[in-house]
């Protein structure tokens, strides 16, 4: 428990020197946020206009770098992240929050589909050394060198186009609303085949390859040649013994990926045109939308450090070495 | 002699196959009697794991039995071929007639379960119709026996010491009530005053529950002091057998003499360690004839011509030791 909570207070030191930073960097880039909306407006803005966004912006107080600091960690949280600038006058939270579920939902969902389907052929893998499962090796060694926005756009000449069952770009077909009904799930379901079985196949041969070499590594232990000394079943062995053991390295590993959910597929993200968190970081990129890219920096960041906490009590959960008495 | 319990018959033993196959058992022939301590020694690489692994079929890939067979005698019914049995009787037959102790005490356990989760599953696989609570009360009763106290159930691996880890091996080994228990180099992993606690411990385990050990050292001096009878290998082949007392005061082979030269006596004269000159052989390239001649200080004419038979030799006691050497030539060849 102690140790828990000294993992607990390390991840918000670490939280709090990610967000210090993500104040201060955008801050130490020339000009603001002001100059750059004149600019892309070319100069068709009012002296009066021009007044009212550095109003806007929190801009007109001439406040010190401390008290700019105190009042962004007071708007975080209330959960303002500032105005985007790409969508002005939208907030970047309305931005995020409507984007992130697309991201969250395909990634996800893939990330964890990877992998169970990854760690299961990698127990048969591994334990089945020797047969048939080996054929799967040099498959999957190929697939996992294969980067998967590549995968996407092979895909995207190959099975895309007029005619086509599936869609090239987009999340839902064009004139529907979002919502819970027959007509947009279906669409939503059908674009995100395509960007879901990329990063499917592109991901679950690295689940395959290190869950079989865990699984080889751990069959040669003690510990396993007695379990088959004491008359259990080959499954009992494989399962309780081999697997449970080999499983640790890919749990802290799975624990890591689900944190690169949120930022980690940005390219797939930018091939299919998906309308998620990275999809929308790129577009921040090209406009260079500070709140935006500064937002979507949080949210990546806060994820990542959920993740790792995910990964030490899961640590905790499955290896009672790693528990400290007292 | 009682019974025997194990009889090994012709055991050949190989890694690898084809011209690349090493033969680490050849022809071994070895019969274990009820209730009796067999050792088994030699140095490193001589075949005595092998053996034991050879035996109770847990070779690991590319081990392979490429002859012979391992006897079993039940308390009742006919002896059964343990090589001949299929994959579900092999499993049925594992640890409820032969258990055994591995070399590495601090591994044999899973160190992500509780001990009482190890201890029990051997009994959720034997005796499926057990209670759960049944099954831990024979859990604590076998802790109790090997004298760890029961509220170390739910202790894990990493929370035990190196011979308290040993001990619940044994206890795991005799939670069954085996015939036969293989122990494999069960202390080397401790240090003395562990090995001996844990030995005397387990002889006196073996006079009460009546099971025979085949203990495996390459520690010649344990096993003159805990066994009845004495094999010693070399190079894959039993080169001699007989009863421990025999193999201490005046064993034949000029390899066993070596090996009992090799540690020092506790009481007696001082006398100078004189070890055996050279290495083990290479399994691959072995010597002709007898493999020992190369290193023996007493090779004479035939030792690299032709391989001595085990068999009975020509001193008084002969009929109760065998051994394989031209010193001591036999016309009565054991197996």
């Amino acid at each position: 428990m102690k140790y828990l909570l000294q993992r607990i207070a390390f991840y918000l030191f670490t939280a709090w020197a990610a967000i210090t930073l993500n104040f201060f960097i955008p801050r130490m880039v020339p000009g603001d946020p002001v100059q750059a909306l004149i600019t892309k407006y070319q100069g068709q803005l009012s002296t009066q206009a021009i007044d009212s966004l550095y109003v806007l912006f929190g801009l007109d107080k001439d406040k010190g770098l401390w008290q700019e600091y105190l009042d962004y960690w007071g708007q975080l949280f209330h959960g303002d992240l500032g105005l985007s600038f790409t969508f002005f006058p939208t907030p970047v939270s309305e931005i995020i929050s409507s984007s992130l579920p697309w991201t969250l939902l395909l990634v996800g969902i893939t990330t964890i589909i990877s992998f169970f389907l990854g760690t299961g052929l990698g127990v048969l893998a591994g334990w089945r050394r020797g047969s048939w499962a080996d054929g799967l090796l040099p498959v999957t060694t190929f697939l996992s060198s294969v980067p998967y926005f590549w995968l996407g756009i092979i895909a995207i000449y190959l099975l895309t186009g007029p005619g086509s069952f599936f869609p090239s770009s987009g999340g839902f077909d064009n004139g529907l609303v979002p919502a819970f009904d027959q007509y947009f799930i279906p669409s939503a379901l059908r674009h995100s085949v395509l960007p879901a079985l990329t990063i499917l196949i592109s991901s679950v041969s690295g689940w395959i390859l290190s869950m079989r070499n865990m699984m080889v590594t751990v069959s040669s232990e003690d510990y396993i040649t007695v379990a088959h000394a004491k008359g259990l079943t080959d499954r009992r062995v494989a399962m309780s013994y081999a697997a449970r053991n080999a499983l640790l390295p890919n749990v802290s590993g799975f624990a890591l990926s689900l944190g690169f959910i949120v930022g980690g597929t940005l390219l797939v993200e930018i091939v299919f045109s998906y309308p998620g968190i990275g999809f929308q970081l790129f577009q921040a990129l090209g406009a260079q939308d500070y709140p935006l890219m500064q937002g979507i920096f949080l949210i990546i960041t806060i994820s990542v450090l959920v993740a790792n906490l995910i990964a030490d009590v899961a640590y905790l959960l499955l290896d009672p070495r790693t528990r400290k008495e007292g | 002699m009682s019974d025997p319990v194990l009889e090994i018959r012709n055991l050949n033993v190989e890694y690898g196959l084809g011209d690349q196959a090493v033969r680490a058992v050849r022809d071994v022939n070895l019969t274990l009697h009820r209730g009796e301590v067999l050792g088994l020694a030699g140095e490193s690489g001589s075949g005595k794991s092998t053996l034991a692994y050879g035996m109770t079929r847990l070779l690991a890939p590319p081990g392979v039995i490429t002859g012979g067979q391992v006897l079993y005698h039940p308390e009742q019914g006919e002896a059964y071929d343990v090589l001949g049995l299929s994959d579900r009787e092999l499993r049925g037959f594992r640890w409820a007639e032969t258990a055994i102790v591995f070399q590495g005490a601090m591994n044999s356990l899973n160190p992500v379960h509780k001990i009482s989760t190890q201890l029990t599953d051997v009994l959720k696989a034997h005796r499926p119709d057990m209670s759960e609570s049944a099954r831990h009360a024979r859990a604590r009763e076998m802790l109790k026996l090997v004298g760890i106290a029961a509220d170390r159930m739910d202790a894990y691996p990493h929370q035990l010491s190196g011979g308290m880890r040993q001990r619940v091996m044994i206890g795991m080994a005799l939670i069954l009530q085996p015939q036969v228990v293989i122990m494999d180099e069960p202390t080397t992993a401790l240090d003395v005053v562990m090995q001996r606690q844990i030995l005397g411990q387990l002889i006196e385990l073996r006079e009460r529950l009546g099971f025979s050990v085949i203990f495996i050292t390459h520690d010649l001096s344990l096993l003159v002091e805990f066994s009845n009878r004495i094999a010693i290998m070399y190079g894959g082949r039993i080169v001699e057998e007989a009863p421990a007392a025999a193999i201490y005061r005046d064993a034949l082979h000029p390899y066993s003499k070596g090996l009992l030269g090799s540690f020092p006596a506790l009481r007696g004269p001082r006398r100078e360690l004189t070890g055996i000159p050279g290495s083990p052989p290479d399994l691959k390239g072995m010597p002709s004839g007898c493999s020992f001649h190369p290193r023996c200080p007493k090779a004479f004419e035939p030792c690299s011509g032709n391989i001595p038979v085990l068999g009975r030799p020509g001193t008084p006691d002969g009929p109760s030791r065998s051994v394989a050497c031209w010193l001591h030539p036999t016309e009565q060849p054991v197996g």
